[in-house]
């Protein structure tokens, strides 16, 4: 079986975002990417397959800071092949990143392809059903565990409410993970290093985005703090009297 | 766990029997006398599967896959117990202990949540996934401001190397800032690397990720390097470590002092200072990388000794028989997986060890202890109102500064 799994880097929320000049947008100077954490089990998922039936898994990524270390991780979990789009990405949306991944997994002919159900700025919908459509495959999300059978897959498909259902889908499919079955494992940073001087990354340019599809942002705002609360000050009892008057003029109390 | 009775591997015995050899001393190993006394020392033996003892005794029987199999050596806390009674001199912490945690490590048999402290240290290059760029935030407010070399560029006398937890840690701030006014008050022409600053690494190397700590040695290197000064002081004790006997054999070597010494040295010129009684029965609690390692005993005592209105008291663990907090080697990040064992916590141990001696105040000079033992003194009832501080806080109290 051949999986393919196209990875997303994502704003890394451990630093300040901020927003660029225009309001419209975060200021891209201090942002730090990382890579998206569905994503993240959707290689680990694919590892796992191979470990218990063969088969081969390629992981691709778009280039930015960290990209090479993240594919060399990759090929130290298990990954056979890796792919880096390259090309000018500015102002890409999921429409546009879904393309460019439809482009290279139709060439790739893959029987699977495994992406991260969701991102934090997926504005334009997630990127599974988009490459589901561009490639004429069917597509299942939430997807918590799946079992190859004969030309399908058998997936645990995670609904509200605690329901998990099984559901069998024809390959080649795109599943959208919501977590492997196990979390992703760690690698020793010295195989890491083993493998920066064995393992090879295909660059594969991206001439152009087609961003038709994607959304338009009119304004981007942090939290802005309104005139709707009231600070109690003074001692401990007169806040508390002052508490319990407000709660019983409002009929909490 | 699993267990067989099945012929096991000869090789993976050996092949690890002589990794152990190539570590400093690590041929000692050989002189075990099987008597037992690290496992009766080591204060998570009696929980553990295969204690140090057991283990040579696994690869000594040719037997060693069931050690790594088993996940008891990540109870190990590095604490050198059992490398300081070992009546042969086996570097056991060093060599047996740090060896199979690397085993365990390469073979994928990792806790999550040590996992995601060597994540965060790969990535953000320090064990809590904290902003590099905010290492140097609890500078805000010291006057004179503290200098951060990246910025400045001035030549110091002494390099601070305050790392990860005395940088970010919430408890530990205020003993950071504490100690950056003693060393103001002292007129140490001090400065920081502030961002440029990296995990100094050594409780990573000791929960058995070489490779990261050796990361952690190249980039804290090209720092120094980029900077003139005389000697380093670090807050941690697991830092001070790493400078004096890891880092020289990376081919990265500086003069280090921890800065209980530094100030120590200085106790002529800091005692006129020290005005305010701190009128306290006081524990000190002796670090396991400050004391029992590095030999570093008297320093903090004379220190605590000079604050008047101050009396210390000895505990039953003491000096080179101290009592790990529990978060050496790597246990700083296994909490939940050593509580799920022992059921117990090696700091509220020392707390009640504390209580017993009838302190008020429990001292500390290592960043991992004010979290661990205030954390410990919130579960032990009978600790009451005990405290646990920071010597450079109780030294800034009696300055008033």
């Amino acid at each position: 079986m051949k999986i393919i799994v196209p990875v997303k880097f994502v704003p890394d929320l451990v630093e300040e975002l901020t927003i660029d000049s225009n309001g419209t947008a975060l200021d891209t100077a201090w942002l730090r990417l990382i890579i998206n954490e569905f994503d993240d089990h959707a290689v680990e998922q694919a590892i796992l397959l191979k470990e218990r039936g063969g088969g081969q898994v390629v992981v691709s990524t778009i280039e930015s800071e960290g990209a090479d270390d993240f594919l060399f991780t990759a090929a130290a979990k298990g990954a056979d092949q890796l792919i880096k789009l390259t090309g000018d990405f500015t102002g890409i949306n999921n429409h546009a990143l879904a393309r460019a991944y439809a482009a290279l997994l139709k060439e790739q002919n893959p029987d699977l392809v495994l992406t991260g159900v969701q991102a934090h700025n997926d504005l334009d919908g997630s990127l599974g059903p988009l490459l589901a459509e561009y490639l004429g495959m069917p597509y299942v999300g939430y997807v918590s565990g799946l079992a190859p059978a004969a030309g399908s897959v058998v997936v645990r498909k995670e609904y509200p409410g605690g329901l998990i259902a099984e559901v069998e889908v024809k390959l080649p499919a795109v599943l959208g993970i919501q977590a492997a079955e196990q979390p992703p494992r760690y690698i020793a940073y010295s195989k890491i290093r083993q493998v920066m001087g064995t393992a090879k990354i295909e660059d594969r340019p991206v001439a152009g985005l087609d961003l038709e599809g994607g959304v338009t942002v009119g304004r981007m705002f942090l939290p802005e703090a309104t005139e709707k609360a009231t600070m109690l000050d003074g001692d401990a009892n007169a806040v508390a009297d002052r508490i319990i008057a407000i709660f019983k003029e409002a009929g909490g109390l | 766990m699993e267990i067989t009775l099945s012929p096991l591997s000869k090789t993976f015995s050996k092949t690890f029997l002589d990794s152990l050899y190539a570590v400093k001393e690590g041929d000692r190993i050989r002189t075990c006398l099987q008597c037992g006394t690290c496992s009766g020392v080591c204060p998570f033996g009696y929980i553990m599967k295969y204690p140090p003892g057991k283990m040579i005794g696994a690869l000594r029987s040719d037997f060693f896959d069931h050690v790594i199999k088993a996940d008891s050596v990540w109870m190990c806390v590095s604490c050198y117990a059992c490398t300081e009674f070992c009546p042969s001199d086996i570097p056991i912490t060093a060599a047996l202990m740090t060896r199979a945690k690397e085993e365990m490590l390469l073979a994928g048999n990792i806790p999550s949540e040590l996992q995601s402290a060597l994540e965060n240290t790969q990535r953000y290059g320090n064990p809590m996934g904290e902003s590099p760029r905010k290492r140097s935030d609890w500078t805000t407010g010291i006057s004179p401001e503290v200098n951060i070399l990246g910025k400045t560029r001035q030549p110091v006398e002494v390099l601070w190397f305050v790392g990860d937890y005395a940088s970010y840690h919430p408890r530990m701030i205020p003993a950071t800032k504490a100690l950056a006014k003693i060393l103001n008050a002292l007129g140490i022409k001090f400065g920081i690397l502030g961002p440029d600053e990296f995990s100094d690494g050594d409780s990573q190397r000791l929960a058995g990720e070489r490779g990261l700590f050796e990361m952690m040695v190249q980039k804290n290197g090209q720092a120094f390097r980029k900077f003139k000064f005389n000697e380093i002081i670090t807050t941690d004790p697991h830092a001070f470590n790493a400078l004096k006997n890891e880092y020289p054999t990376l081919g990265v070597s500086y003069p280090v002092k921890h800065y209980t010494q530094f100030l120590a040295e200085r106790l002529d010129q800091l005692k006129p200072l020290l005005k305010n009684e701190v009128k306290a029965k006081i524990a000190y609690h002796d670090p396991c990388y400050l004391g029992r390692a590095n030999g570093v005993f008297d320093e903090p005592r004379a220190l605590l000794s000079a604050i008047p209105g101050l009396e210390l008291v000895e505990m039953s663990h003491q000096r080179t028989n101290s009592l790990c907090c529990g978060g050496g080697g790597g246990g700083m990040w296994l909490d939940g997986f050593q509580w799920e064992k022992a059921h117990t916590r090696l700091s509220e141990w020392r707390v009640r060890e504390a209580v017993a001696v009838g302190a008020d105040i429990l001292s500390v000079a290592c960043p991992y202890e004010p979290p661990r033992f205030e954390d410990a003194v919130k579960t032990i009832q009978e600790a009451g109102q005990l405290k646990v501080r920071e010597i450079a806080e109780l030294l800034a109290e009696s300055m008033s500064i």
